[in-house]
């Protein structure tokens, strides 16, 4: 390249910039979005449920008063006291603990699936959004198909003909999450690839898995973060759900949509048993959905 | 300010109107004290840049300002009622029925789901207390005053079934309905093509003469402002520096701001071999700064300390004119301050640098097939400025891509520096990628966002030149930088802490980073501030000079076009119709769609307007294009059978100039001497 | 336009070819042998054969497919090895029971969670806004297995005013309240935060619009904006959102009958999954991606009709 010397005569001198370096930069900005953040109440306040879910989640074993597994045939089925806040089910277990130990299964099952179908979706999104063409109206027929058949019936379907596992749970969820997370990143990457820099690579010579993973991933993360969260949200609910159905998790887990679903025998004279494991389903379910939508709202900004 | 004028309907006195936007807790100033009359019947054009608030005034004028503006202080008469003390009733009564705006993008500024002729009858029904069938005639008869013919069929369509000139007759329409007092046109052409906005600015004169509306014609094209306005005023940074009548303000500007506004903007006279751009060193304040003294200051190239200490009052410089300087008679005589030593050209072998042949390419749009490029054949030389011009519709933008490999040819030929660049740009050999590159129009988009620029010139001094290493990356990067004026501290830094003319360079830097022959520019300073085009405008010559680059340029803008190229072509509904040396092609004899390109060009010389050429009918659909001669529909010198049964043949008007037409050069000269009959008034 | 319904309907045909796909080859992998579960566990293994072979099981799978596929298209949807009764009416029977439950939630839910989203909209930033969109966010987030338990341990089981399982109603419109109400509101909160997210959503925008802007400049009333220039806009992407939720309604009534004992299809699905009732099953997973299917066809009609730029292409 003819190396250019600068003219020295300063025609068209150039306005001044900040004075910054990228990391510099890049540590400003995120601490801009950390604080937008937290200038939202409603993430605040899911940020707060979501931590204490995990902490127990983690730590239950030491937090639990009794064995969460522990029978005691004398003790059934008696009302919320200071000896057990939450009540006994009806082999006598403590409601409390089983509640608490709960939370473990489903923050386990959710998360893993969420990142199954993160990873898929993103990659077919970003593959149909970019390459378009017949692998992008052929992966839509398939994933309007997947659509055309609500998550539970599928799961059910599947779980059914192939075992009850955990694994097969996350799986199951975790595939079905693709097609439909491919959807949201598809739509980012398909305004994405209209821009012009995305053209200037283009002219550069780069090569296509360079331009989608290197231009215009970086670009979409906001969307996808926050299709992620929405997600997770679906994921815990979807478990309990099957849990709840008598497809997933067995006796004697903690799990609290098993819990919801044997406490129903006993509703007339147990309320305890179903009331506290779904209000704690409630609450980490609301805790997700609140993080999604306060992340919604500092990425669309 | 002087006396009250005596109330008059219809006249619209500003008085210190001060208006902020609260952002978070603080208040940014937008406008600062700004005063002006407009008499009845009298069009005012409010000109400045973006960011100067023009489009604020507007609002304030209609009392739409978004729910974080506040009116600080200052008073809007209208007709000698308080404006900003209406109530919303009031205001709803006055909108619409005394006061009216029409502002740009029409296609969404129409109800995408309402038909056309429902929505001008609303105005009727409304205002005018008629019923259904009233106000369809009453809507009928505007369509036909805006000068749309066959109304009632057009009363039926929807928006998105009208042509952009046809959806701004109907804001017109919508307007005019109620024969309001004041029209406010905020950039009603921005957007348009220019033979669409000259006709839209003929259809605005018009309705001058019908209806005796004051007008604010708020733009940021002077040329416009010009021909349209009886006065004008210049908005800087939310004040208002210069005011007068719209001639003695453009001829003997007295405030440095506007001279440097004037300057920098290339008139269709000016060459960049003989001319050079002037443009404005440093940048438009920020939003909401608050300046001591006069706000344009550290720009300004005749300040003092008086200027940076105290702000200077409006001063009178004659009847009805005045400006916001100290030394405004000292305005005159500022010299331009680009009269440089130009640098000698680099030397440049005279052999054709890119060969297209007969290059056609076709879109499938659901079944239909458009074509975009209809065979073009050129040649461009090394080191040649190649300007192209054409509309929407005329297949420029699909050219340019097809050259440089943003999309496959469909056939043809393109042959550059001897190799066969026929396909995409991945597809092709590096060395032409390396040689042949291109410049976006919107530097917004043109840059990765989350790239830094230093890993964005990294990248293409990889790909492009070859250059392995970070150090020595680094080591040309800061030559590059150089070579198109950043300076060391821009390279560190993402592109949206960067202004728009920054970016661009940072855009025209990547693509001179593998030593290009042919760089496309596409519209290349079409998004950016007229202040800044200059600047760029004068980097892209001077880089073009010194490295023997050749350009393809495409802008809208004919007057930049002419000062930069070297030899022009002229595109309509994907055929080259006109192309050869720019001062041939710019003057008769030329295809008549030339002709009546150039005289769609708003001038400042009131004295010299040239004949309006109009053309009938509208653009043909490029599904449809029209056999024989494509412009034979719209052609003002149409001859008659023969142009749409037969093709026209290449006409040789001296050596370099050829244009496609039946006329012979020599009788089309002759008639060229002449405005054509003009063409029924009336748009389909 | 016409085109356009062409295409959609050319395209629903090709998914629910890919259910069909999905579906056998789901069931396939049902662990048990249909001869087996047929014949019960103590007929020999040479009869479970013969049955099989009978019944076309060993012949390969496409074969399988194409057999299974065009029969069920002619409408002969076999027998139910577990119920021992015609496939066909059983599942159609109870795709009428889930129909009324479906179009009883609908019918009491969309129009207001779309009344609902338009006020939140025209309330922007202010508490009307906020308590609305609140609302509807608990309301996604409860699943409804959890809202439906709650129900019917207070309203049921304490106060008794509504039975805790679900039959269907009969004609009088009182017993219709009684009997389906309740398992009909853990749907209806689903469906009212989606649609009147979306409804908020699609006005705000239609607010910010230039064309919003072109009106209120004409000095047109405020009522006849929002209600002529900005709903109709404001319908179009509220319109794909209900169809969606229609799909998911069949799914998440998979759940809410099981609760309430409802005898639905939903119902029916889980007991045949359960029940290794193959012919069952694939019938009625078909069943609802064929309503699910059918539901999005009348969205993009009504969506074609709404809109103008589709309409006069």
């Amino acid at each position: 390249m003819a190396s250019v010397e600068g003219s020295g005569l300063e025609l068209t001198p150039a306005p001044p910039a900040p004075v910054l370096d990228v990391r510099a930069e890049r540590r400003r900005r995120r601490r801009e979005l950390f604080r937008a953040l937290v200038r939202s109440k409603t993430f605040i306040v899911g940020a707060a449920i979501l931590v204490f879910w995990v902490f127990d989640a983690i730590f239950w074993r030491a937090i639990v008063p009794h064995d969460p597994l522990g029978v005691d045939p004398i003790g059934t089925l008696k009302a919320p006291s200071g000896a057990h806040w939450f009540g006994t089910d009806n082999l006598g277990r403590d409601v409390f603990s089983r509640v608490l130990a709960g939370a473990a299964t489903v923050l386990v099952i959710a998360p893993a699936a969420t990142a199954l179908g993160l990873f898929g979706g993103t990659t077919l999104g970003l593959i149909t959004g970019f390459y378009r063409g017949w692998v992008d109206d052929f992966v839509s027929r398939i994933v309007d198909a997947f659509l055309a058949m609500p998550l539970i019936v599928i799961t059910v379907l599947v779980l059914a003909s192939l075992g009850r596992t955990t694994l097969n749970l996350i799986l199951v969820i975790g595939i079905i999450f693709t097609p439909l997370i491919a959807r949201t990143v598809r739509s980012a990457v398909l305004v994405e690839r209209e821009r012009e820099y995305v053209a200037a690579a283009r002219l550069r010579g780069e090569r296509g898995i360079r331009i989608m993973v290197w231009e215009i991933l970086p670009n979409v993360t906001g969307p996808i973060m926050v299709e992620a969260t929405v997600r997770l949200a679906y994921a815990i609910f979807t478990a309990a759900t099957i849990s709840f159905l008598g497809l997933g998790l067995q006796d004697p887990s903690p799990d609290w949509g098993l819990q919801i679903a044997n406490g129903r025998a006993y509703m007339q004279v147990a309320w305890w048993m179903v009331i506290f494991p779904a209000a704690a389903l409630a609450t980490l379910v609301v805790g997700v959905n609140l993080v999604a939508d306060g992340l919604k709202r500092v990425v669309e900004e | 300010m002087s006396a009250a004028p005596p109330v008059q309907t219809g006249a619209v006195e500003i008085d210190g109107l001060t208006v902020s936007y609260r952002r978070r807790q603080r208040l940014l100033r937008v406008l600062t004290d700004v005063s002006f009359t407009i008499k009845p019947g009298e069009a005012y054009g409010l000109v400045g840049e973006s960011g100067c608030g023009k489009t604020t005034v507007a609002m304030s004028l209609m009392r739409y300002l978004p729910s974080n503006a506040v009116v600080e202080s200052g008073s809007i008469t209208f007709g000698g009622d308080d404006l900003l003390a209406a109530d919303e009733r009031t205001l709803r009564r006055w909108r619409g029925d005394r006061m009216a705006m029409v502002y740009q993008d029409p296609g969404t500024a129409l109800n995408p789901t309402i038909r056309v002729g429902e929505q001008i009858a609303e105005v009727f029904r409304f205002h005018r207390g008629m019923d259904k069938r009233e106000a369809q005639e009453a809507a009928a008869h505007m369509v036909s005053t805006v000068q749309i013919s066959d109304a009632a069929r057009v009363l039926r369509r929807y928006p998105h079934e009208l042509s952009g000139g046809q959806q701004q007759r109907i804001m017109f329409a919508m307007a005019l309905a109620t024969d309001p007092d004041l029209l406010v046109l905020d950039e009603p052409t921005t957007g348009l093509d220019a033979t669409v906005e000259a006709e839209v600015l003929d259809l605005v004169e018009n309705l001058r003469d019908q209806f005796n509306t004051s007008i604010l014609f708020v733009s940021h094209n002077l040329g416009i402002v010009a021909r349209m306005c009886e006065r004008v005023g210049v908005l800087y940074a939310g004040r208002l520096i210069e005011q007068g009548n719209a001639r003695e303000v453009f001829h003997d500007p007295r405030h440095p701001y506007t001279l440097a506004l004037l300057r920098c903007v290339p008139r269709l006279g000016m060459r960049k071999d003989s001319d050079r751009l002037d443009p404005i060193p440093g940048s438009l304040p920020p939003l909401g700064a608050e300046m001591p003294g006069c706000v344009f200051a550290d720009r300004c190239p005749i300040a003092r300390d008086r200027c940076v200490s105290s702000p200077p009052e409006l001063m009178p410089v004659s009847e009805g004119h005045m400006a916001r300087c100290f030394f405004h008679e000292e305005v005159p005589g500022i010299t331009p301050m680009a009269a440089v030593t130009q640098e000698d050209a680099a030397p440049v072998p005279d052999e054709v640098l890119l060969q297209v042949s007969d290059l056609v390419k076709t879109y499938k749009f659901s079944g239909t097939e458009v074509v975009a490029v209809g065979g073009v054949d050129v040649e461009i030389k090394r080191g040649e400025v190649f300007g192209l011009v054409g509309e929407s519709g005329s297949g420029k933008t699909s050219f340019a891509k097809c050259i440089v490999g943003l999309i496959d040819v469909t056939s043809g030929q393109l042959s550059f520096e001897g190799m066969d660049v026929s396909k995409p740009a991945g597809k092709r050999p590096g060395e032409a990628r390396r040689r042949l590159q291109m410049v976006f129009q919107n530097p917004d988009n043109a840059l990765n966002p989350t790239h830094s620029v230093r890993a964005i010139l990294r990248r293409s001094l990889q790909l492009l030149a070859g250059v392995r290493g970070r150090d020595q990356q680094d080591h040309q990067m800061n030559d590059l930088a150089r070579s198109v004026r950043l300076e060391p501290r821009h390279l560190d830094v993402r592109p949206s802490a960067l202004s728009g003319g920054l970016k661009q360079r940072v855009a025209i830097a990547r693509s001179f980073a593998g030593s290009p022959a042919m760089v496309l520019c596409d519209e290349p300073t079409s998004a950016l501030d007229v202040s800044v085009q200059a600047a760029i405008l004068n980097l892209l010559v001077d880089l073009q000079r010194r490295q023997g680059v050749s350009y393809v340029f495409i802008s809208h803008d004919l007057a930049v076009v002419r000062y930069v190229s070297d030899s022009i072509g002229v595109m309509y509904l994907g055929k080259l119709v006109d192309v050869g040396s720019a001062d041939q092609v710019f003057s008769s004899p030329h295809h008549p769609y030339t002709e009546a390109l150039l005289s769609a060009i708003p001038t400042f010389n009131i004295d010299e307007s040239r004949p309006r050429i109009k053309l009938s009918g509208t653009l043909p659909s490029a599904t449809d294009v029209p056999s024989g001669c494509p412009f034979h529909t719209r052609c003002p010198r149409v001859l008659g059978e023969i142009c749409r049964t037969e093709t026209p043949p290449w006409q040789e008007d001296g050596v370099r100039h050829r244009y496609r037409c039946h006329i012979p050069p020599p009788e089309l000269q002759e008639l060229q001497k002449t405005a054509p009959e003009q063409a029924e008034d009336v748009v389909a | 336009m016409t085109r356009y319904i062409l295409k959609r309907l050319g395209l629903t045909v090709i998914t629910l070819v890919i259910v069909s796909f999905v579906v056998f080859a789901a069931s396939q992998l049902l662990p048990g042998d249909v001869g087996r579960t047929i014949l019960g566990p103590y007929a020999s293994q040479q009869q479970v054969d013969a049955l099989d072979k009978s019944l076309g099981n060993d012949k390969p799978l496409p074969v399988r497919y194409w057999n299974w596929a065009s029969d069920f298209v002619k409408g002969d949807w076999g027998v139910s090895p577990v119920q021992n009764v015609e496939v066909r009416p059983l599942v159609l029977g109870r795709l009428k029971n889930s129909l009324y439950l479906g179009a009883f939630a609908m019918v009491l839910i969309v129009p207001f969670s779309i009344f609902m989203g338009i006020v939140a909209a025209l309330n922007y930033g202010k508490t009307a806004d906020r308590a609305i969109s609140i609302i509807g966010l608990s309301f996604i987030a409860l699943p409804e297995f959890v809202i439906g338990v709650i129900l019917i341990v207070v309203f049921a089981v304490q106060l008794g005013w509504f039975p805790t399982s679900s039959q269907v109603p009969g004609t009088n419109p009182v017993d219709w309240f009684r009997q389906l109400l309740l398992p009909a509101i853990p749907i209806m909160f689903v469906l009212f935060g989606y649609i009147s997210r979306m409804a908020r959503t699609g006005t705000v925008d239609a607010l910010q619009a230039n064309y919003t802007r072109t009106a209120i400049l004409k000095g047109l009333p405020r009522r006849h904006v929002v209600s002529r220039h900005v709903v109709r806009n404001s319908m179009l992407p509220t319109i794909t959102v209900v169809s969606v939720q229609v799909g998911y309604l069949v799914g998440g009534l998979l759940v809410v009958e099981t609760l309430f004992a409802y005898p639905g299809i939903g119902q029916l699905t889980l007991e045949s999954a359960n029940g290794h009732d193959l012919p069952t099953l694939e019938a009625c997973v078909l069943m609802i991606a064929i309503i699910y299917c059918f539901a999005n066809l009348i969205a993009d009609l009504a969506y074609g009709i709404l809109n103008p730029r589709v309409r006069v292409a």
